[in-house]
């Protein structure tokens, strides 16, 4: 259960945020965080941000999305 | 439960939409099974094959397409992976009271761009007008007449045949859904809406011997290979780390709750040739706009207790079912 | 090296589903046990909230919104989808949020939100609830049949399934912090690991977990540093428990549960869905040979009911374990 993935704020108006993660991008409410800002990672789920993510965390997990697609090895 | 209405699922490609063809029209309309599905050969008439389709998708204009360019190449599309060179299209229209002069024409010059573009001309067609809330917008139906040049068969699989795909998978499914009403989710992910004839011309005049192929529409990968690997009594191993797919339609998948292996693709084929075939097969793909992520994904085995399997990149293999025939976003 | 046999059970059906399609069952030495617990909030749902969820789709004028796992879970008779083919306005949506957006959109339809899932989910719902109060919204109302996870791990422990440690959810403890396993670990010796979804953190939480087991060391730790933070989210749990009281609550299978469920505070009384449409109190009626009560136990893998692949197939489900992706029952059928 609990499907949640990695995203970045890349625009706040009031308690809604614009969040992407390659390219794709979501609404998701900030109501459940305090001070999240534009360049923030968050944890996105069922359209809220639950949690903060560090810069190196995002990174982990871009970086395991990344080696899936290395392994692939298909390029598009 | 047994069904006594029709539902959703009915429409998906997947399993009850098999079922519906098969338990239903088809015993009714007299026909054999086989001849419903992609094109069919006209009786009486050596080397002509006849197919059509049917286009309710919605948003009628999405990233990568509209109803009029996909209506267009899903005919040619049926038609290529019969092996039929595509020579004419008919279309019908079904136009909902209200639905804006301008939007129509819209997609009327669409479809009459995609024609030409792929050198079909459409000869013929219907017009009618059903009054609001009696169809959403706009309905449209293609038929299409092609000239056989080789005769692949849904149950020409052989064992060792291995598994081809013409590109990456998903991206029409993701292009479409992200669009729907109260989702809010933008996605640089463009339908591959596109006519496969170039890639399926190119195999036959390289000489590649073609066993069969069928295009992975509604339903995806998935149920293509379950259909063919039933047709043909065999089973195929599908290799997912060989399977192309973008990143950003993974992710987009995942966020949308998409099994990427079901999704619809309106550009892709999938083709079954000889081993000895299989990398030529590929290079000549390669080389061709639309090709260029050709690639070889599975292979055909003696049938087993599960037709379709996939070996998961950690190495497990995991049953490929027919999907049911309704994408179900998850959330959990 | 550890001889004896092992039993490690994990309670999230995200965890699951990441066993499964990665096939670390396979790469498991023999004694060691992966188990399945109840970790899906659909398959948890019971059979009287099943029931009385259809009476209100059927309602004329209303428009129920419910994630996309809810469509196909069979009632007695029925299920959302096939009510939908027969009329009903059932609507999938990806978010809370977007029922309160149709409401606004549409205001001359009742619309209710099913509302289904752990803690993950629950604090987002709260909020909407909150937003929809101030805004003084009055055609949109919940059908709450949110749960607990702690309560449940303890109730499988009571149950007579031996379990040796656990593969704590990633995603509630994001909420509840690792601390809220602490208790639970310690009063049953049960170390607990707060485990990530990728393959490779189920791994290293395996290793972590049984260096816990054969070291004696009850407790609760995170293997999930990336998302998991001590303490959890507290402005999230605050406004859970500004707008829902903790309850007794029907699992599907394991019975009521004391405090193991929501419902909401008098306060919002007008948002209940059960308050505001009449439902009548339904039995919980368990399709007959269906064990998914024991599966969600633990006390028996799905190959072990007599329905499983026989009558119960992912295309027919009999019991929720089948119908969702995340069941256990689901997840065994398709990577076996």
């Amino acid at each position: 259960m609990c499907l949640a993935m990695p995203a970045q704020i890349v625009e706040i108006t009031g308690r809604r945020a614009q969040v992407t993660l390659l390219g794709n991008v979501r609404q998701a409410d900030l109501s459940l965080l305090e001070g999240a800002e534009v360049g923030d990672w968050v944890l996105v789920h069922a359209g809220f941000a639950i949690e903060r993510l560090s810069q190196e965390d995002a990174r982990q997990t871009l970086e395991l999305l990344a080696a899936i697609d290395d392994h692939a090895g298909t390029a598009v | 439960m047994g069904e006594n209405r029709i539902i959703l699922a009915h429409g998906g490609g997947g399993a009850l939409t098999r079922e519906l063809i098969e338990d239903t029209l088809v015993p009714l309309l007299g026909g054999s099974p086989a001849g419903l599905s992609d094109g069919a050969a006209v009786p009486g008439v050596e080397g002509l094959v006849f197919t059509t389709d049917s286009f309710v998708v919605k948003p009628l204009f999405f990233r990568g397409g509209d109803i009029g360019s996909l209506s267009v190449h899903g005919t040619i599309n049926d038609l290529a992976v019969c092996g039929a060179e595509p020579l004419a299209l008919s279309m019908a229209l079904i136009i909902e009271e209200g639905l804006d002069l301008g939007l129509l024409k819209r997609v009327i010059e669409s479809a009459a761009a995609a024609a030409r573009a792929c050198g079909v001309r459409i000869i013929t067609g219907d017009t009618k007008v059903v009054a609001r809330g009696e169809a959403d917008q706009l309905f449209i139906t293609t038929a299409g007449i092609g000239r056989r040049l080789i005769q692949p068969d849904p149950r020409n699989l052989h064992e060792g045949d291995r598994v081809l795909l013409s590109g990456s998978i998903a991206e029409h499914g993701v292009a479409v859904m992200s669009d729907r009403e109260g989702i809010a989710f933008e996605t640089p992910v463009r339908s591959d809406s596109a006519s496969v004839w170039p890639l399926v011309r190119a195999l036959i005049d390289g000489g590649i011997e073609v066993h069969a192929m069928r295009d992975p529409t509604r339903g995806g990968l998935a149920a293509c290979c379950v259909e063919l690997a039933e047709d043909s009594g065999v089973g195929i191993i599908l290799e997912e780390a060989a399977i192309p797919i973008r990143p950003e339609v993974r992710v987009a998948c995942e966020a949308l709750g998409l099994d990427p292996l079901t999704t619809a693709n309106e550009g892709k084929f999938v083709a079954f040739v000889p081993d000895r075939d299989a990398v030529g097969a590929v290079e000549i793909l390669r080389r061709i706009p639309g090709g260029r992520a050709a690639a070889i994904v599975g292979t055909v085995t003696r049938r087993r207790s599960v037709a379709v399997s996939l070996k998961t990149r950690w190495g497990a293999e995991r049953v490929v079912d027919m999907p049911y025939g309704e994408d179900l976003p998850r959330i959990c | 090296m550890i001889a004896r046999p092992i039993r490690i059970m994990e309670v999230c059906g995200t965890h699951t589903h990441a066993i499964g399609r990665s096939g670390l069952r396979s790469l498991m030495p023999p004694n060691i046990e992966l188990v399945s617990g109840p970790g899906c909030p659909v398959c948890v749902t019971s059979q009287s909230d099943i029931e009385r969820i259809l009476i209100l789709a059927r309602r004329p004028g209303l428009t129920l919104c419910t994630f996309g796992d809810m469509v196909r879970v069979p009632g007695l008779t029925s299920s959302l989808e096939r009510e939908r083919s027969a009329g009903a306005d059932i609507r999938v949506v990806y978010s809370a949020m977007e029922a309160l957006e149709l409401a606004g959109r549409e205001d001359g339809r009742e619309v209710v939100f099913l509302a289904v899932g752990f803690e993950t989910t629950s604090p987002g719902v709260a909020s909407l609830i909150l937003q929809a109060d101030h805004q003084g919204v009055a055609n949109l109302s919940f059908f709450i049949s949110h749960k607990l996870i702690v309560p449940a791990m303890e109730a499988v422990l009571q149950g007579g399934s031996r379990i040796d440690g656990f593969l704590a959810p990633g995603h509630v403890s994001v909420i509840i912090g690792p601390e809220a396993y602490e208790g639970l670990a310690i009063r049953y010796s049960v170390p607990c690991v707060v485990t990530g979804f990728e393959p490779a953190d189920v791994l290293e939480a395996i290793v972590m977990l049984l260096d816990c087991i054969v070291e004696g060391r009850p407790g609760s730790f995170v293997q999930y540093a990336r998302a998991v933070k001590p303490g959890g989210n507290r402005r999230a749990w605050e406004m859970l428990t500004r707008v829902f009281d903790i309850t007794d609550a029907e699992w599907r299978g394991l019975g009521v549960i004391p405090r193991s469920g929501l419902t909401l505070k008098p306060a919002f009384t007008r948002f209940d869905a059960a308050e505001r449409y009449p439902l009548p109190e339904m039995p919980s009626v368990q399709p007959p040979g269906c064990r998914c009560g024991d599966v969600l136990r633990g006390l028996i893998h799905p190959p072990e009911c007599p329905l499983f692949r026989q009558e119960c197939t992912p295309r027919n489900p009999v019991g929720p374990c089948m119908v969702s992706s995340e069941g256990s029952c689901a997840a065994r059928y398709t990577y076996g």
